[in-house]
Parts: C-alpha cells; structure tokens; sequence
C-alpha cells in the first residue's frame, strides 16, 4: 500500500515545467493584446482536445463524432441565453449538464462496440445529431446559425472587442477543467482506464468493472466538450451548425494527435500549433490549408508516433 | 404512384450500383488487412478527374476513357500501397485512419489546386443520354447503362474471386491471414493485386458518377460516409454484402429525398446506426 501510494503522490506533484507553462499562458494579456479573441478561441480548443484526450488519451475509446457534445454544449448556452438568461456561468453548467446527459446516454451505445464498428458509431452518431440540428430549423436556426443570443456581464465584466475578458474566462475555465482531468488522470480511476486502454480483455478478470469505468470517463469527456461549447458561444455570441460537423469533429482529433495523445499537455500543445499555424497560413491562402494539415498528420503518423511531445520525451530520454 | 415507386427503386438501385463501384474494394481490402483506408474515395477522384482531363484536354471518347480512369486510380493505390500503407499493416486503427485522413486532405487541396473547387463535367456521349420507354415507364438511358455496368462488374468480380487460383487465395486471406500465410500463400502480393483492383474500381466508379452526381474536390470527404456505411453495413471482405449493402443505401436514399425530402441524410444516418448496433460486423459479417 506504502509503495501504490507514493507512486501516485510521486506523479502528481507539480513540475517546475508545468508551473512556467501555465504562467506563460498570462502572455498574450502583456504582449499581444490585439491577439486575445485568437487565445481565447486557442484556450477552448485546448480544452475540447483536452476532453477527447481523456477518452482516446487514456480510455482508448477512437471517436470521429467527439463535436456532438460540444455543440450540445453551445445550443445549450445560446438557447438558454437567448430565451432566459444571458448571466454565463448559468450557461456554462446548463450546457455541462446537457452535454452530460447526452454523454451518459451515448456511453451505454459506445462501450459496447471496439475497432471499426465503434469508429463509425461515433461517427453516425455525429452525423445524425448534425442532421437533427439541422431538420430542427425553428429550434436551432438550422443552417443560418441561433440568432439573437444576448451574453450577459460576467460579474461586472463585459464581453469586449478587444477578448479581454474573453480570454480571462475561457483561460480560467480551460485551468480549472484541466486541475480536474489531472486529477482524474493520476487516480487509481485514471490508472484503470489506461490498464482497460492497453487489455480491455484481461482488466475486467483482475476485478475492475471496464464497462462501468468507460461510460464514466466518456460522461466526463462530454461534460468537458460541452463547457468548451458553451465558451464558444459565450465568447463570440452565435452557434452556428458548424460546432456539430464533422470538420470539427476531425480537427480536435488532428489537434490532439499532433500534440501528443495520453499526455495531458498534448491538446493544449497542439491547438497552440494548429490555430496560430491556421491564422497565419489561412491569410496566405485558405483554400490550400488542408493540404498542410494533411501532409503534417501523414508526416507525425510516419515519424512522430506519440506526437510532439512523446517526439519531445523520447529525445529527453536519448540525451539522458 | 405505382409508376413512380418504380422510378424511385430503379434510379436508387443505378445510384446503388455506383455507390457498389465505390465500395467494394475497400470492402474486400479492410476484410484483408484490417487496414481501415479512409482515402479510398480519393482515389475515386482520381479516375473521375482522369476522366475529365482526358475528354475535356484531349477529346477522348467518353467510353476510352474509363479504362484509363481504372488504370490510373489502380497505380496511384499501389504506389500508395507500397510506399506508405504498408509500414502501417501492424499499427492501431487509429494511425491507420489518421494516415488515410491525411492522405484526403493532401489530395483534396490537389484537386482544388489543378482544377479549381468547381464542379467538373464530362459530356456523356449522346447514345447514353435521353431516355427509353419500356412496359410505358421511361428510363434514362445513362442510369440503365450504370446497372449494367455495375451487374456486369459484380459478376466478373464473383467469377474471379470463386473460380480462380487468385480469388482462392484472397478468399483465404480474408477467412484467416495468418492460416493462409502459414499455407504458403503469398499474401502481401495478393493484397497488393486486390488492393490496385479495388482502388481501380473506385476509379471506375469516380468516373461514371459525374454525370449523377458529379465531380468536385471535395467528393473524396463527401462519399467516404457512404462507402464507409456501405462497409460497415454490408461487412468485411464480403462482396454479396457490399452489393446488398449498397443497393439498400442507394433506393433508401433515394426513396428518402424523393418523399421525405424535410428529413435530409437522417433517414440514412438513422438506419446505419440501428444496423450497426444489431450487428456490429455488418449484415453478412462473419466476425
């Protein structure tokens, strides 16, 4: 008992690296201000990505229709917004709440099903809320987006131009969830979810409940989609049918690759990359972006297994 | 009524056929390998585009070119094969989808770069075009051609993998990789040839979808749902259940926007999901 214990006080103590990181994501106040709409929508994909990590990461579950509950989580928050109360915290716990429970409901499909037949599960699964959001025109605005959604002060502080108090809020949102999945990672939790990622079949025979423990951390992934979803809508006030597609879907799992899966820094690494490497290629010329995107997932597939950070890792591990 | 639920079961059961082209080969490679290709609809592209670049720059006959769109979907997928999917046989499903989804990004900003993001034509000869009366229903000429286009296909691709030594031996493959290769069969050379074979059908299946569907850069990310529904659906390596499959896809997709069209995709959505959970390995699925 001494010894699982201080393997897991041993693992979860802070590093010094950690620390300069999270400081270091107080920049863009001090040195590019006319950036901070950019940070902020780069502190919500680091915390979408965060989410898949959890259930790809360390549950091992592929999803393609992970954007399902992030656009829960945005319809939540601007309907709420736009029909009861524009205040956002209530928007963000009523969007984890029905990302949640549409996360619980899909976990009892998805734990069922392994390899190809889970993969386009979760992408049907995507599609067809995609589909419902779009046929439900007069509930969601369907293909024009939710018009009219009115963000409220956040004690005090209003949604500026500039994405001051954007970026404070998605910035303090993405720190607290990210304190969480930590949390959760360095659990004995965490620890069974990654004995079930490396040997679905040999964790329920050592007596931990596999199913169980699957539809808990996907439930998790989706409450935590779904509060990046609501940040969106709050931090640029519309919900477009785009947080639902598969584009999106494809992106967070792209992001969350090239970082590194299973590593908790690896989605918020990757979105830094992939959303300024947008910004500034997506000026030169739009079209072509996808090309780059492509060439850099087929390069970190052949060269980079573990993403940029297992690259960065294994590196540490040779100089040593 | 009567006249157009006929109408309906035949233009789905053409587009079923095309959407059959589409899939096979992805069908019978994944039920091999294990190897999940999402760029199969890229090479699709391929053939489609070949087809347009050799009628519209070259004034090829429509009918010349489709062997050419076969042949040069069927050596872009081998080249592919040897060079990159091969290193990825023993990888996790997911490096596997994320090359593969690479691969069509690559492939659809190429398109978008040599032809434009507009949507191509290639003018059908006009023997194929009109339509004909039978039993007092008209049908479009170009339709009937893609049926029998697409029966005729299917039955070579039967005979093939029935009646000879090389459909034998992917026959084996695709029963138990390991038995096979523990028999002495040579099964990367096999799945080489069967892997240029489908890729060259969705070349095929590329080029005389233009005319119905039509041709743009980004068809390899808009038809890759539907093959891949078709593939799940219909199960592994199983060309009975690919034809099933598809055919079922086809008319209800059909017969879905003709009469429910406020549902868009939905229907198809709804039924492949319900599919997947009653059987996960597809409906002729043997694992």
């Amino acid at each position: 008992m001494e010894n699982a214990s201080s393997h897991f006080h041993e693992k979860v103590r802070w590093r010094a690296l950690e620390i300069v990181f999270w400081l270091c994501t107080l920049l863009p106040f001090v040195v590019t201000p006319n950036y901070l709409s950019l940070a902020s929508q780069i502190a919500i994909t680091a915390l979408f990505a965060l989410s898949l990590d959890l259930i790809l990461g360390y549950a091992g579950i592929v999803s393609l229709g992970h954007a399902a509950f992030f656009g829960v989580g945005a319809y939540a928050a601007g309907l709420l917004s736009k029909h009861y109360v524009g205040e956002p915290l209530t928007g963000l716990v009523a969007a984890a709440v029905a990302a949640g429970l549409a996360g619980y409901a899909m976990s009892h499909i998805v734990v069922r099903f392994r390899h190809l037949a889970l993969i386009m599960l979760t992408l049907g699964l995507g599609l067809l809320l995609h589909e419902a959001a779009n046929s439900a025109s007069g509930l969601t605005g369907g293909a024009d987006g939710l018009q009219g959604i009115k963000v409220g002060t956040l004690f005090g502080f209003k949604f500026d131009m500039f994405g001051r108090t954007a970026y404070a809020y998605s910035l303090v949102v993405l720190f607290s969830c990210f304190l969480v999945a930590r949390r959760i990672i360095h659990s004995p939790f965490g620890l069974a979810l990654r004995g079930i990622r490396e040997n679905a079949t040999r964790m329920p025979a050592i007596g931990a409940p596999s199913r169980a423990h699957l539809r808990k951390a996907y439930t998790i992934a989706a409450v935590m989609a779904g509060v990046a979803g609501a940040l969106l809508t709050h931090t640029t006030s519309t919900v477009s049918l785009e947080v639902l597609s598969f584009g999106r879907s494809a992106d967070v799992l792209v992001i969350l690759i090239l970082g590194g899966a299973g590593r908790l820094y690896g989605g918020i690494i990757g979105a830094i990359i992939y959303m300024v490497a947008r910004d500034q290629f997506s000026g030169i010329n739009p079209q072509y972006w996808y090309f780059w995107i492509g060439l850099l997932l087929v390069l970190v597939v052949m060269f980079l297994p573990n993403g940029i950070l297992g690259g960065i890792s294994a590196l540490d591990k040779k100089s040593k | 009524m009567l006249s157009s639920l006929a109408a309906v079961l035949f233009d789905g059961f053409a587009y079923g056929m095309l959407l059959f082209l589409l899939s096979v080969g992805l069908s019978v490679t994944l039920g091999m390998m294990n190897f999940v290709n999402l760029a199969h609809c890229s090479f699709a592209a391929v053939g489609g585009y070949c087809t347009v670049t050799l009628m519209n720059s070259f004034g090829w006959p429509f009918l010349a070119t489709l062997p050419m769109a076969f042949l040069l979907a069927a050596l872009v997928s081998v080249i592919l094969e040897r060079t990159l999917y091969r290193r990825l046989y023993r990888s996790s499903d997911l490096d596997q989808c994320l090359l593969t989804i690479g691969i069509v990004f690559i492939s659809v900003a190429a398109f978008a770069w040599f032809y434009t993001t507009e949507q191509q034509s290639a003018r059908v000869p006009e023997y194929l075009r009109g339509s004909v009366q039978f039993m007092g229903m008209s049908f479009a000429v170009y339709r009937v051609f893609l049926v029998i286009v697409g029966l005729a296909i299917t039955g070579i691709l039967v005979l093939l993998l029935e009646r000879t030594r090389f459909g034998a031996q992917v026959r084996a493959a695709v029963d138990n990789q390991r038995m096979a290769r523990g028999l002495g069969i040579d099964v990367d050379r096999a799945f080489m040839f069967t892997f240029a074979l489908g890729g060259g059908l969705a070349g095929l299946g590329g080029a005389l979808a233009i005319e119905v569907i039509g041709l743009d850069p980004s068809f390899a990310l808009t038809y890759l749902v539907y093959v891949l529904i078709v593939v799940a659906v219909g199960g592994l390596g199983s060309i009975g259940g690919s034809f099933a499959a598809a055919t079922v896809l086809g008319i209800s997709d059909m017969a879905g926007k003709y009469y429910f069209p406020w549902l868009g995709a939905f229907l198809i959505y709804l039924v492949m999901v319900a599919l997947l959970m009653w059987r996960p390995a597809g409906l002729f699925g043997k694992r």
